[in-house]
């Protein structure tokens, strides 16, 4: 399902110049910048300090597991909720003085929030509706407006349909074309494809890609699901208990993690509780082939992917290992192999016939790997 | 092969038995008890009152229906009406709206006060007001040098009225606005609606089928109330009485097909709600329950 995206015609109201209306009222994408958060619920702090600044334009994923404030600090950015302390600027312009309904944001939810007794085209061109006298666009526009939206999210002909005749992956698009009406110069999306299916989570996730890359408009949206993240975004902010735990580009998040926590929620991990001694790694007092640099030394963990190990002759410095398991994963075998005194889980991915020693027993040694201070929590 | 030959032989036996049905003589039995029950207590009183009021022929019923009087109750009942369920009707949506979409302190003082109405008597309701406006009230000199009377004419009733029927259109929307949540009126105001706008487009829509039910329970009582009325009206003939009250009237003195033809208007309008509570009920079933709304 390819997004042939029709040309959209800019919406205008009669007597308002648009040269003269101040940048970022007319869905110019703006950019927005986030200045020491803290928001608190009773005495738990849903976001504590979070600092993030978002290019105009930019595809932002907010990513973390539940109760990490990731929901919380998009309200804050569409108005529904304020913080305790701290700033945020769209544009360079305070926005909390702004309510809601004056931020031009166009908001996603998770569960769509249709209005049940309207009609599709009455959902979407609400937001031009109810727009005061002197601003409103005319019927005639309105109806342009609502044609281009519906066939930009491939919906010509649903106009008269009501919200319970819908799929719900067509009720997400309604969402979007409505979310999209009045021009927002940001897009907020609260989990969108969290009560779909898998395959049509699937098409639309690259849908909306496509959408964004059309458009332009500055777009964040929260997920919980990693591979989404990593799918959609121009830059993933990971966050963990009310914290940013590290901002950066799919790629990076993924080949270079800032912490065990991002390590271990982003794709797979294995972590081994090491110890650094003389610019060399041991695991349970045996040295590692494996030598940081500037690294401090003491306890440390030992971070790396699956994928990233290979079997290795038997030697000295190679990783001992036990094969507890092993099934199909992908293109390769997956191992599950325990390691050390302490019985480590370990994975790793071997391709299919690989040459094994018999009787259980494999050295390994990890290709790429990254080391943190402390042993892992458990 | 003949393994499957008993197995049909035996689930051709057990084919009808469901699991969660009562045996059938089971199912009869309660049904015929529960048919007896609303026959005897239900119907037949039902039936009784239009017999009754058409003893004296159809001549009697319209010259009773006629009587000045009777047209004076007919008159004020509708007044009282006309009044008490729009009041009501603001009251609780107002308070339904209040306690389903907002957080403040005092918010279950107030569902208590809003069930207040049911649990109380309605015979100590109407006393309620009239130790408050009464000649010797607490309020009662102020009504008396404002020159108003309240206690023993329309006001009174009025109030009384109010103060019975006011849970009903409250109970109905709340568990039902409290399940919708926020989340629609949300998105209105993301989209830039107003707070006004966000309620006569969004909130009222989506509770539209249960605000008719419950204006349609609180009419039903407003019309039929007698025990708070009875206290707070003084039963002046041609002023202060309403049709229950008429009926109770008409009835002591005798006058049986009087009041059984004033009770018969009253009979056709329960049958009446009772007819349109039911479309109301079958029709939009998921709108008005609480559990409804499902996506």
């Amino acid at each position: 399902m390819t997004a042939e995206v029709a040309a959209l015609r800019p919406v205008e109201s009669e007597g308002t110049e648009k040269a003269a209306a101040p940048l970022g009222i007319w869905g110019v994408p703006i950019d927005v910048a986030v200045e020491d958060v803290t928001r608190r619920f009773q005495d738990t702090p849903a976001l504590n300090g979070v600092s993030l600044t978002i290019a105009a334009g930019e595809l932002v994923a907010l990513l973390g597991p539940s109760g990490s404030g990731k929901t919380t600090l998009l309200r804050i950015l569409a108005g529904l909720d304020f913080p305790d302390s701290g700033r945020v600027l769209f544009g360079g312009e305070d926005a909390l003085s702004l309510p809601v309904q004056k931020r031009h944001i166009g908001f996603v939810f998770q569960q769509y929030a249709l209005f049940r007794n309207m009609n599709v085209y009455n959902n979407i061109a609400f937001g031009l509706a109810v727009q005061p006298f002197r601003k409103r666009p005319s019927r005639k526009r309105i109806r342009e407006r609502v044609a281009d939206l519906l066939s930009l999210v491939q919906l010509e002909g649903y106009e008269k349909r009501y919200p319970s005749q819908l799929s719900g992956g067509q009720r997400q698009r309604v969402a979007l074309a409505r979310a999209l009406a009045a021009e927002p110069r940001l897009l907020l999306l609260d989990e969108p494809f969290g009560a779909l299916d898998a395959k049509v989570r699937k098409d639309l996730r690259r849908w909306l890609r496509e959408l964004h890359d059309r458009t332009g408009h500055t777009t964040v949206f929260v997920t919980h699901d990693q591979e989404e993240a990593l799918e959609l975004s121009d830059r993933v902010v990971v966050m963990r208990e009310g914290r940013i735990e590290q901002i950066g580009t799919p790629d990076s998040i993924y080949d270079e993690p800032a912490s065990p926590f991002v390590a271990g929620f982003i794709g797979e991990a294995n972590m081994l509780a090491v110890t650094v001694q003389d610019g060399r790694i041991y695991l349970d007092d045996r040295p590692l082939d494996l030598f940081p640099t500037g690294f401090p030394e003491g306890k440390a963990t030992l971070v790396f992917r699956p994928h990233d190990a290979v079997l290795a002759p038997t030697a000295s410095g190679t990783i001992a290992a036990r094969v507890v398991a092993e099934r199909r994963h992908g293109a390769s075998r997956r191992l599950e192999t325990e390691v050390g005194i302490a019985r480590h889980r370990v994975e790793i991915d071997v391709p299919v016939g690989a040459d094994r020693p018999a009787g259980g027993r494999i050295t390994l040694k990890p290709t790429r790997w990254r080391l943190f201070a402390g042993h892992p929590e458990s | 092969m003949s393994d499957a030959g008993a197995t049909a032989v035996a689930t051709a036996r057990y084919a009808r038995r469901e699991v969660t049905t009562e045996p059938i003589y089971i199912r009869r039995a309660l049904t015929g008890i529960a048919v007896v029950f609303l026959a005897f207590f239900l119907l037949l009183p039902l039936v009784t009152v239009f017999i009754e009021a058409l003893r004296g022929g159809i001549g009697a019923y319209v010259t009773a229906l006629m009587d000045s009087d009777a047209l004076a109750a007919i008159r004020l009942t509708l007044l009282v009406a006309a009044i008490s369920v729009p009041a009501n009707l603001i009251f609780g949506l107002a308070a339904a709206w209040a306690i389903a979409k907002f957080e403040f302190k005092g918010k279950s003082f107030l569902v208590t006060l809003i069930d207040l109405p049911f649990s109380v008597s309605p015979v100590t309701a109407g006393l309620i007001y009239v130790l408050l406006f009464g000649a010797h009230g607490f309020f009662g000199p102020w009504v008396q040098d404002a020159g108003i009377q309240v206690i023993f004419a329309v006001p009174g009733i009025v109030l009384a009225t109010i103060f019975v029927t006011f849970p009903f259109v409250a109970r109905e929307l709340i568990p039902l606005m409290q399940e919708q949540g926020t989340r629609d009126e949300e998105a209105a105001l993301s989209l830039g609606a107003t707070g006004f706008k966000t309620f006569f487009r969004v909130t009222l829509p989506n509770v539209k089928w249960a605000l008719l039910y419950g204006v349609l329970l609180c009419n039903a009582r407003a019309m039929g109330e007698f025990g708070a009325v009875s206290v707070v009206s003084g039963k002046i003939r041609g002023q202060t009485n309403t049709m229950p009250l008429q009926v109770e009237i008409l009835y002591n003195e005798y006058m049986y097909v009087a009041a059984f033809a004033i009770a018969s208007l009253l009979a056709l309008l329960a049958l009446l709600t009772l007819a349109v509570k039911t479309a109301l009920e079958w029709r939009f079933a998921d709108s008005l329950a609480g559990a409804g709304n499902r996506r």
